[in-house]
């Protein structure tokens, strides 16, 4: 059993054809998802893949300075608030402005690496977790000055938010429509969901290949001995900075995407624990490890949805009635979930190769 | 003048409960080196727990002295906040001791997040009035008021925090949590039982987090779920603002930051023209909080210590 699974494995990994027909597939089946989801279990899904699509870039981002630079980072969100404040009050009637997404898109993740530098620069030479509260107040700063920065001169409309965004609008087709393409009506979730794909797929490209990097090594460098790194002739203080402005710029990226996916925007989404689910989904998943952070980000993001449309039927059935409402009983096990997870794997649910390497050896007797 | 010295004393009354849970933040930090995320819902359940045994005592008339039913209240309120602490740290930081630095941060937020689902389970999503056990009467002092509860809570927390020095620095067990915070490994093989001083660590913390949630409910006259979060996160400001890992620090860090705040929130719209209100006094809190962190990296009374290896 196990030497056939092996051959086949092996199979998988060496032959072209395999590999190509592999490829495939997975392509196939992530074109036709959001159809089979909308026909199956309703258009609701779609848009929680959407959502949790978005979440992948905002994992992947906060990963650059979390997982590979390892600079604990509490307030990551602020990022995500720049860029979908750029977006939405650029294109709404809010100011009667209405620019193209992309230059607005761009924009926001220009603004978010600003951001980033800016509060970088002062703050980097702090020890790991001074660093993590002043990113925290930094979060709190950001959504505050959104929440009140409506008076005396209304800049972004305060808690009430902005509204009527407008949508993404690639050649002529509209993302909040409904839109036959070659015979097929693609709704305005779909076409966000091929969008949000191709984005997130883009980032996770650009990932791993930072990871290899110059850049990337000097990152790890960082994380693993500061001083032997800057031994080593490495500027730690710009490649600090630059780990922060590309995760803020990833950020910016998502903010944007968010603004034009709900045509909404409210200082509401980006509260401090928007930005600590971010970081459990890195180290949930594994952090340094994109593909683990990748998974992380997914799980976290769909399975609380799955819950929350199972947990009332199925009490239902059960016992008869609804015992604890879906929404307690989600953050429940959520919390329940964070805290076995990390008891029984600590480094992640898909860690990387070399991070587990280091576990196993780091139980070395003494080591504290 | 007296409006400046109204905020002054309203600082000192929410800054000496900053302090009391800074200095549990900072206790633990000092020797195991962990951000414990959950201390803030520690300090909600020290809140709730007390109101919910006042009320119980309160209806069963049997018609026992106020102050009684306070100290009642807030012994209950202790004994749970210490078990509560005891079994996180053997539940959710214990087995990570040796694990990546950042797995116990996740721990200590799906404990936060637990505890604070089943807080609302229990104790319903609604604010609680507290009920005034003591009837504040207000004290004039050179133009500003303070009221009589506000003075307990001033003296509690001063007393609680002299307590605790002397604990730390004149006790057996003071000494070995020092020596703990210093090396645990040398500490241990000079015959120091680790885990027992971690445990009463989180003891101790835990027991000032329920003095402190008792004291600032009965400031305010309110209690729920959620009061736990925002608090601790300003009490884990205050622990770094005077340089986290010291007790002195946290004392220091805890007042100031109260002061910053009223002073702030008093101020800001005088300075600015109007042009920013009193909600962005949570800005100019971490605004300073900032600016020091700038000028001295490792808080106000930190020590200059090097990146841990």
């Amino acid at each position: 059993m196990s030497a056939r699974r092996h051959a086949l494995v092996r199979w998988l990994q060496h032959d072209r054809r395999a590999k190509w027909l592999g490829l495939t597939l997975c392509i196939v089946a992530l074109v036709v998802l959001p159809f089979a989801l909308d026909a199956s279990v309703g258009r609701t899904w779609v848009r929680v893949i959407d959502l949790a699509l978005l979440y992948t870039m905002l994992a992947l981002g906060l990963n650059i300075v979390v997982g590979f630079a390892g600079l604990l980072d509490l307030g990551y969100i602020a990022f995500y608030a720049v860029g979908a404040y750029t977006y939405a009050l650029l294109a709404s009637p809010h100011f009667g402005l209405h620019l193209p997404w992309w230059v607005l898109l761009p924009a926001g993740a220009v603004l978010a690496a600003f951001f980033g530098v800016v509060l970088g620069a002062p703050t980097l030479r702090l020890r790991g977790d001074y660093l993590a509260i002043v990113t925290l107040g930094f979060g709190e700063i950001i959504r505050i000055f959104l929440n009140n920065l409506n008076a005396p001169i209304n800049i972004t409309n305060g808690p009430q938010g902005v509204n009527l965004i407008d949508p993404i609008n690639i050649a002529g087709v509209s993302f909040a429509r409904t839109t036959p393409l070659l015979g097929i009506p693609f709704p305005g979730t779909h076409l966000h969901y091929y969008l949000f794909l191709v984005l997130a797929a883009l980032v996770m490209f650009v990932c791993i290949r930072l990871e290899d990097s110059r850049v990337g090594r000097a990152w790890v460098a960082i994380r693993e001995d500061e001083i032997a790194a800057l031994a080593m002739g490495i500027n730690t203080r710009n490649i600090k900075l630059l780990a922060f402005a590309m995760g803020a710029t990833f950020g910016g990226v998502a903010g944007g995407l968010f603004s034009s996916l709900q045509g909404f925007v409210s200082p509401e989404s980006f509260v401090v624990w928007e930005s600590i689910t971010v970081l459990c989904m890195v180290v949930l998943g594994g952090m340094g490890h994109v593909a683990g952070v990748v998974l992380g980000a997914l799980m976290l993001a769909t399975l609380p949805e799955l819950l929350r449309h199972t947990a009332a039927p199925m009490q239902q059935q059960l016992f008869g009635k609804v015992i604890l409402d879906p929404e307690s009983l989600r953050m429940l096990l959520f919390g329940l979930a964070l805290i076995l997870v990390m008891l029984l794997r600590p480094a992640g649910l898909w860690p990387s190769p070399t991070r587990r390497r280091e576990l196993t050896s780091a139980r070395a007797p003494g080591a504290v | 003048m007296d409006i400046f010295l109204q905020q002054i004393l309203n600082g000192l009354v929410l800054g000496s409960v900053y302090a009391l849970v800074a200095l549990g933040y900072t206790m633990v930090y000092g020797i195991l080196g962990l951000i414990n995320f959950a201390h803030g819902e520690v300090v909600m359940v020290g809140a709730l727990v007390s109101l919910s045994v006042v009320e119980l005592l309160l209806g069963t008339n049997l018609g026992l002295p106020a102050p009684l039913l306070g100290a009642v209240g807030l012994m209950v309120a202790i004994g749970v906040c210490m078990t509560l602490g005891f079994s996180i740290e053997r539940i959710a930081y214990r087995p990570l001791r040796r694990a990546p630095r950042l797995a116990p941060l996740i721990t200590a937020i799906g404990v936060s997040i637990l505890l604070q689902t089943l807080a609302m389970l229990i104790w319903g999503r609604r604010y609680h009035t507290v009920p005034a056990l003591i009837p504040p009467t207000p004290h004039a002092v050179a133009g500003a008021t303070i009221t009589n509860v506000q003075i307990l809570i001033i003296v509690v927390s001063a007393l609680i925090m002299a307590g605790l020095m002397g604990l730390v620095h004149f006790t057996r067990l003071g000494r070995a949590m020092r020596a703990t915070a210093e090396n645990p490994v040398v500490a241990g093989l000079m015959g120091v039982n680790i885990n027992r001083i971690i445990s009463a660590t989180f003891v101790i913390g835990s027991a000032l987090a329920a003095v402190a949630g008792v004291l600032v409910s009965s400031n305010y006259g309110v209690a729920h779920y959620y009061m736990g979060f925002v608090l601790g996160l300003k009490a884990f400001t205050a622990a770094v603002l005077g340089g986290i890992g010291n007790l002195a620090g946290a004392m220091v860090g805890g007042l100031l930051l109260g002061l910053i705040e009223s002073l702030g929130a008093g101020y800001v719209g005088d300075l600015t023209g109007g042009f920013l209100g009193s909600h962005y006094q949570d800005v100019f809190a971490f605004l300073v909080l900032i600016t020091v962190l700038v000028f001295r990296p490792t808080g106000l009374l930190g020590e200059r210590l090097s990146e841990r290896a």
